[in-house]
Order: C-alpha cells, then sequence, then structure tokens
C-alpha cells in the first residue's frame, strides 16, 4: 500500500504550504479590506452594476488600476484611453514577475501563467521577502495569492452592496494598514549599505518623479534607475 | 450587462494580465546573465522604497513635510518594524498611531 502512504504525505504538505500561505497573506487582508471595500462604493457611484463591480476585482485585481479604471469610466473618458492608462499603471508588473523566476523557474509554465494572473504589489513584496529563506512551494504561493484575491473580491462586493453607509475606514487606521506592510517589508529587504543606498535612491527618485510627472510612472521608472544604479555601482567598486 | 463595460472589464484585465504573465513564463526558459539576476535582486528594496516615499511624502499629491499623519505614523511603525522585525505588531502599531495622529492633528 505504498502509493496510499505517499499521496497522503502529499496531501499533508500540500495543506501545511497552503495554511502557511494563508497566513502570510494575513496583514494584506487587513490592508485589501477597507481598499476594496472603498473601490466598490466608488464603482457603484461610477455608474457599474454589483456584477460589474466585482468582476473587475475578479478579472483585473489592480487596486490603483480599478480606481482609475472606474473614475476614467464616470468621467466619460474613451475605452481606449482607459484601456492604455490601466496598462501603463500596471506595467511595474513586469518587474515582479521577472523577479521571480530565479525562485519559479523549475515549475511548469502553464501553472506559472496561472500563479501570474494575481501578482500584485502587496503580494509579490511577502513572496519575495518569504524566498529569501525558504524553497519555493506551489502550494504556498496559490495560497498567499488565493486569499489576498479573495479578500479584495469580497470587499468590493461588501463595498459595492452597502454604499456610503459604513463612513471612512481611515478613522480605524485602516489607510495605514498598507503603508505598514510596506515598511516592514522594505526594513526585512534592508540586508546590507548597498540595498539602503539603492532603496534610498528609489525613494527620492519616486517622490521626485511624482511630483513633476503625475500618472503613477514613478513606481516603475525610479525602480529602473535605482537597480541600475545599485549594479553599476557594484561593478565599478568591483565587489560581488 | 453593459457593452461598454464589459469592454472596460476585459480590455484593462488583459493589459494587465500581460505584463504580469510574460516575464515569468518566457524567462524562466532562457539563461540569464549575471548581470541580470544582480538587477533583479535589487528590485524588491527599491519597488518598496518607491511604492512607500511617495505614499508617506505625498499623501494628497502634494509634499507635505508637517501636520502630515502618514509621516507621523511611520516613525513608530519603523521603530517597531525594526526592532521587532514583526509584521503585525508593526501594522497594528502603525494604525493605532494613525488613528492618533488623525485625531490630533
Amino acid at each position: 500500500m505504498q502509493p496510499q502512504v505517499e499521496v497522503s504525505t502529499v496531501e499533508e504538505n500540500f495543506s501545511f504550504y497552503f495554511t502557511q500561505g494563508f497566513r502570510a497573506a494575513l496583514p494584506i487582508v487587513l490592508g485589501y479590506l477597507p481598499l476594496g471595500f472603498a473601490y466598490g462604493v466608488l464603482a457603484r457611484e461610477a455608474g457599474f452594476s454589483l456584477w460589474e463591480t466585482v468582476l473587475l476585482s475578479v478579472f483585473l485585481y489592480a487596486g490603483s488600476g480599478q480606481f482609475i479604471a472606474v473614475s476614467l469610466f464616470s468621467n466619460g473618458v474613451a475605452l481606449a484611453a482607459i484601456i492604455f492608462t490601466v496598462f501603463l499603471v500596471n506595467l511595474r508588473h513586469l518587474l515582479f514577475s521577472a523577479s521571480f523566476v530565479p525562485h519559479l523557474r523549475r515549475f511548469k509554465p502553464a501553472v506559472l501563467a496561472l500563479l501570474a494572473a494575481e501578482i500584485t504589489d502587496e503580494t509579490f513584496a511577502v513572496a519575495i521577502n518569504h524566498y529569501a529563506g525558504h524553497e519555493p512551494r506551489l502550494p504556498y504561493h496559490f495560497g498567499l495569492h488565493l486569499t489576498a484575491h479573495s479578500s479584495w473580491v469580497l470587499a468590493s462586493l461588501l463595498g459595492g452592496l452597502a454604499g456610503n453607509l459604513i463612513g471612512d475606514p481611515a478613522r480605524f487606521g485602516f489607510n495605514f494598514a498598507l503603508p505598514a506592510m510596506f515598511i516592514i517589508l522594505l526594513v526585512m529587504q534592508l540586508k546590507d549599505k548597498k540595498t539602503l543606498l539603492v532603496a534610498g535612491l528609489a525613494a527620492v527618485f519616486s517622490v521626485a518623479i511624482a511630483l513633476v510627472w503625475p500618472g503613477n510612472w514613478n513606481i516603475i521608472l525610479a525602480t529602473v534607475l535605482a537597480a541600475t544604479l545599485g549594479v553599476i555601482l557594484e561593478l565599478w567598486t568591483g565587489k560581488s | 450587462m453593459d457593452r461598454q463595460i464589459l469592454v472596460l472589464i476585459l480590455g484593462t484585465a488583459l493589459v494587465t494580465y500581460l505584463p504580469r504573465m510574460l516575464p515569468l513564463v518566457v524567462l524562466s526558459r532562457a539563461r540569464l546573465p549575471e548581470v541580470f539576476l544582480r538587477w533583479l535582486g535589487f528590485i524588491p528594496a527599491a519597488v518598496l522604497a518607491a511604492l512607500l516615499a511617495p505614499g508617506l511624502l505625498l499623501p494628497q499629491g502634494k509634499l507635505a513635510l508637517t501636520g502630515n499623519p502618514y509621516l507621523l505614523a511611520a516613525i513608530p511603525a519603523g521603530l517597531v518594524a525594526v526592532k521587532t522585525r514583526s509584521m503585525a505588531l508593526t501594522i497594528v502599531s502603525g494604525m493605532a498611531a494613525m488613528v492618533l495622529f488623525q485625531y490630533w492633528l
């Protein structure tokens, strides 16, 4: 009965790592619930039905992109212009996706194509931090992604149902949940002086670019610029 | 369903999915040069700083160095993060600080 034993071990591993991913997603959920709720309210005000409000969270699943899409739509902007704007805003996911390659390359392309659909700023930051000290596991990664995505869809549904009944979630400090998460994840990334310098440069570039050029370009430009300077500096000083 | 909104949902979903999927699927089959791997190593810290800094310094899209609850709440949250390395404690202390600062300012 050897095969049965193996099957049950695989299943136990699956639920262990899936649960680990689920737990890792809980801080993200804390930030997504109020944000997704706010999106739901906004989408209904922009003229989306409840069904359409939820579908955008299922298929687009990108916070800033969704806020921008519904507000441009309510301002009567042409569809092609909305789609192109969302494309630009979400182009930063290229970097996240590429950063996962060294960790996830041993898995099948079809599985990766599925996994990639739910990459966000927050799930990327949590997973890449985890992979600095842990072996990559698909159940962990899917557990993380599915939990975060479900909370986003659920929050949009509740926001779409409730409208503006509850008031501003900022009263409870929820507006600081995601910045606080970025703070701890950044602190965990700062392992040496080079990385600290690159992060400092990225912060300065991001703010400076956002001030002169509105429209979310700052994130991708500042990141690429700072990381490139980091590599140049490394080559310059001859350190590996 | 509204036809315009249907096109919007499918169109925005597609142009968001492609940049999420293509590097992971295509580059996984290629050998990556050492310098590119080093470059990727800087991406997490750089992108986190690039996401965080405008949220703290430009809460309404304009530079706010005083009377800014986001910037103030980042101080206790940052200290807790460095001291404890705990995500839960950082988020809870950051949110609590945010409630206090919003109330006072």
